[in-house]
C-alpha cells in the first residue's frame, strides 16, 4: 500500500466513510461522521496505519483532509 | 425566590462569554432574556432547539423568567425524531437557528408564524390550536433516553432546578470568580446544571459549541481563562490522549465527572494529574430523573475512594433496598440505590396531555442502579438493574432498541457494556449485519464501531418466553 492508500483507509476506517467520500476538501464537523468521536478513532486509525504518536497540537490541528497531509509531513510520513 | 428570578442582583457581573468573544454582564444578558421571551404567553410550551449559543441560554433563562416551559431539544437531532416529538407534544412556540432543516416545511407553508428574529435564531407561533393545560410547577423538560425516538420526557419543577443548583453550588463551592466552559450539548442536564449554579453564583458561562479536540476550543480556553468544566468518562478519554497532564491551564480550578462510572484506574490517573497541576477532580453521579446531581465524592477523599460515586449532595440522602424493598443497613451489601431530596423530578410525560400531572414521586427515586455502601459510608456503583447502556454520556434503553431493530424486521437481543452496544441475531447473511449496524448508527447517531453484531443459532428464552440475557455471554 503507498502511504496515500493508507491515508484514506485512516480515513475510511476511522471516519466509517465511504472511500469516494475521502478526498481534498473533506473537514472536521462538515459531515455527520466526522464529529469528535470519529476524531479520535480516525487518529487511532493513522498512527497505527504510519507507526507515529502525535503531538496534542498536531491531534487539534488535524481538522481535515488537506491539513493532515501537511502534519504527517512532520513525522516523515509524505503523502503525494 | 428561584435563583433566575434574582439574577438581576449580579448586575455588572460577567455573565456570559461566547465562542465569538462578545462579552456579557448580568444586567445586558438579562435584558436580552426579558425582551426575547417577554412578550410571550406564559404557561405555554417553547421547543428550544438549541446549541452552545447566547441565543440558546437566553431563550432558557428568559423562558424560566417568564414561566413559559421549554423543552431542550438538541440542534443535532434526528429530523423525524424532532417531528415525533413535536406530534406528540404541539407546541405554541418553536425557537430554532435559521434555517434549521427539520422546520423549514412548516415556515414556508407558513403554519408557522415569526414572531421574531435574535441573531442566528427565530421565534415562531406554531398552528398548534389545542390548548392544554401544565401543571402550576413545570418548570422544564428534557428527554433522556431520547435518541431512540421514545418520546418520553423528564417533568423538571421551578423547585427541583433551584433545590439542585443550590447543592452544587454548595459542594463544588461555586464564587463569582469561577467561569465555566461549557465541553457538552446544552440540551443534555449536565451542562445545565452547570449552567443553572454558575449563575446561581453570579459566576460566568463561557458558551462554545466546539469541542475538546479542536484547535478553537483550546484557544477560546486561552482566552477567556475558565476555572472550571465538566465532562462524561469519553471526554476523559479524549483528555487523556491529548495528555491533559502535560498542558498548560494555569486558569482551571477544578473539573468535574459525571454522565456514566469512570474506571477506577482512569479515576486514579486522573487523581493523580490533578493533584500535580494543584487542582480537583469531583466525581459526581446522577440522572436528568433527579434534575441533574445526587451524589459527589469530595476532592479530600479521592484517592482514598477512587472508584466511588461518593455521598449524598447536600439536601438528598440514599438508601439501599433489597429485592423486597428492605432497607440494607450493613455495609458491603448490594442493593438498589434509593434517593429522597428536594431534586427529584415529578416524573415523566410520554405527550401534552401529561404536562398537567402533578407531582408524582414525592421526593423518591428508585435510581435502577445496583449500589453499595462502604463502612464510611461512600456508595460504589456495581450495576444496573434496568437494561441500558450510556453511550458516550447517553443512556440508551436496550429494550427500545431490540423495538426498534423488530420494525425494521430484525428480530435481535441487545446488551454490551457501556460505548459498545452487542446485538445477537439468528441472521448469519453479511448484508443483515452491515443493515442492522448501520441503521442503528444512523438512528441512535453513534458511530458504527460502537455497535457490534453477534450471530447465534438461537435467541435463549426461559420457559414463558423470556429472553435470557445471561446466556448471551
Amino acid at each position: 500500500m503507498t502511504n496515500l492508500e493508507k491515508y484514506i483507509d485512516a480515513f475510511v476506517k476511522g471516519l466509517e466513510l465511504d472511500e469516494s467520500l475521502v478526498k481534498s476538501g473533506l473537514a472536521y464537523s462538515e459531515i455527520e461522521n466526522w464529529d469528535s468521536v470519529g476524531h479520535m478513532n480516525l487518529i487511532a486509525e493513522l498512527e497505527e496505519a504510519f507507526d507515529i504518536m502525535m503531538d496534542t497540537e498536531d491531534i487539534i490541528d488535524f481538522s481535515s483532509y488537506d491539513k493532515g497531509i501537511e502534519i504527517l509531513a512532520k513525522y516523515d510520513v509524505i503523502i503525494e | 425566590m428561584n435563583f433566575y428570578t434574582d439574577l438581576d442582583k449580579y448586575g455588572k457581573n460577567l455573565a456570559v462569554i461566547t465562542d465569538k468573544g462578545e462579552q456579557l454582564t448580568y444586567d445586558a444578558f438579562l435584558f436580552e432574556c426579558d425582551n426575547l421571551m417577554g412578550s410571550l404567553i406564559s404557561r405555554r410550551l417553547l421547543f428550544l432547539v438549541c446549541n452552545n449559543s447566547l441565543e440558546s441560554l437566553v431563550a432558557y433563562i428568559g423562558a424560566l423568567r417568564k414561566g413559559v416551559v421549554p423543552v431542550m431539544i438538541n440542534a443535532g437531532v434526528d429530523s423525524q425524531l424532532y417531528k415525533h416529538l413535536y406530534e406528540q407534544y404541539k407546541p405554541s412556540y418553536v425557537y430554532a437557528p435559521r434555517d434549521w432543516e427539520a422546520i423549514v416545511e412548516d415556515v414556508e407553508t407558513e403554519q408557522f408564524k415569526k414572531l421574531e428574529d435574535y441573531r442566528t435564531f427565530t421565534l415562531y407561533a406554531t398552528d398548534c390550536a389545542e390548548e392544554y393545560e401544565l401543571y402550576p410547577e413545570l418548570a422544564l423538560l428534557l428527554t433522556t433516553s431520547g435518541s431512540t425516538g421514545s418520546p418520553k420526557l423528564v417533568r423538571q419543577s421551578y423547585k427541583n432546578i433551584d433545590a439542585n443548583a443550590d447543592s452544587i453550588a454548595k459542594y463544588l463551592g461555586i464564587v463569582s470568580s469561577d467561569r465555566a466552559i461549557t465541553t457538552m450539548p446544552m440540551s443534555y442536564t449536565y451542562c445545565l446544571s452547570i449552567i443553572n449554579s454558575h449563575l446561581l453564583m453570579g459566576a460566568s458561562l463561557v458558551m462554545s459549541d466546539y469541542s475538546i479536540i479542536q484547535r478553537e476550543f483550546w484557544t477560546l480556553f486561552k482566552e477567556s481563562e475558565p476555572t472550571t468544566f465538566g465532562g462524561v468518562p469519553y471526554i476523559y478519554e479524549q483528555l487523556k490522549k491529548l495528555r491533559f497532564g502535560r498542558m498548560n491551564l494555569p486558569s482551571l480550578r477544578y473539573i468535574t465527572q459525571a454522565g456514566g462510572k469512570l474506571s477506577k484506574e482512569m479515576a486514579e490517573e486522573f487523581n493523580e494529574i490533578c493533584e500535580k497541576k494543584g487542582i480537583q477532580l469531583i466525581v459526581m453521579y446522577g440522572q436528568t430523573e433527579a434534575t441533574a446531581r445526587m451524589a459527589y465524592l469530595p476532592w479530600d477523599h479521592a484517592k482514598e475512594k477512587a472508584g466511588s460515586m461518593g455521598i449524598a449532595i447536600p439536601g438528598g440522602e440514599f438508601s439501599l433496598i433489597d429485592v423486597d424493598e428492605k432497607a440494607i443497613d450493613e455495609p458491603e451489601i448490594v442493593g438498589e440505590l434509593v434517593y429522597r431530596g428536594p431534586n427529584v423530578t415529578l416524573g415523566y410525560a410520554e405527550g401534552y396531555k401529561d404536562l398537567k400531572l402533578g407531582d408524582e414521586r414525592q421526593g423518591v427515586l428508585v435510581t435502577g442502579d445496583m449500589a453499595k455502601r462502604d463502612k464510611d459510608g461512600f456508595y460504589y456503583i456495581v450495576g444496573r438493574k434496568k437494561r441500558f447502556l450510556k453511550m458516550y454520556g447517553n443512556r440508551v434503553n436496550l429494550d427500545e432498541v431490540e423495538g426498534l431493530l423488530k420494525k425494521e424486521g430484525y428480530e435481535c437481543v441487545c446488551a454490551g457494556v457501556d460505548d459498545n452496544m452487542k446485538i445477537y441475531t439468528t441472521a448469519v447473511a453479511d448484508e443483515a449485519h452491515k443493515n442492522i449496524i448501520g441503521f442503528l448508527s444512523k438512528t441512535l447517531g453513534f458511530v458504527q464501531r460502537s455497535f457490534q453484531v453477534t450471530v447465534i443459532d438461537e435467541i435463549p428464552r426461559n420457559e414463558s418466553g423470556k429472553v435470557l440475557y445471561s446466556a448471551l455471554n
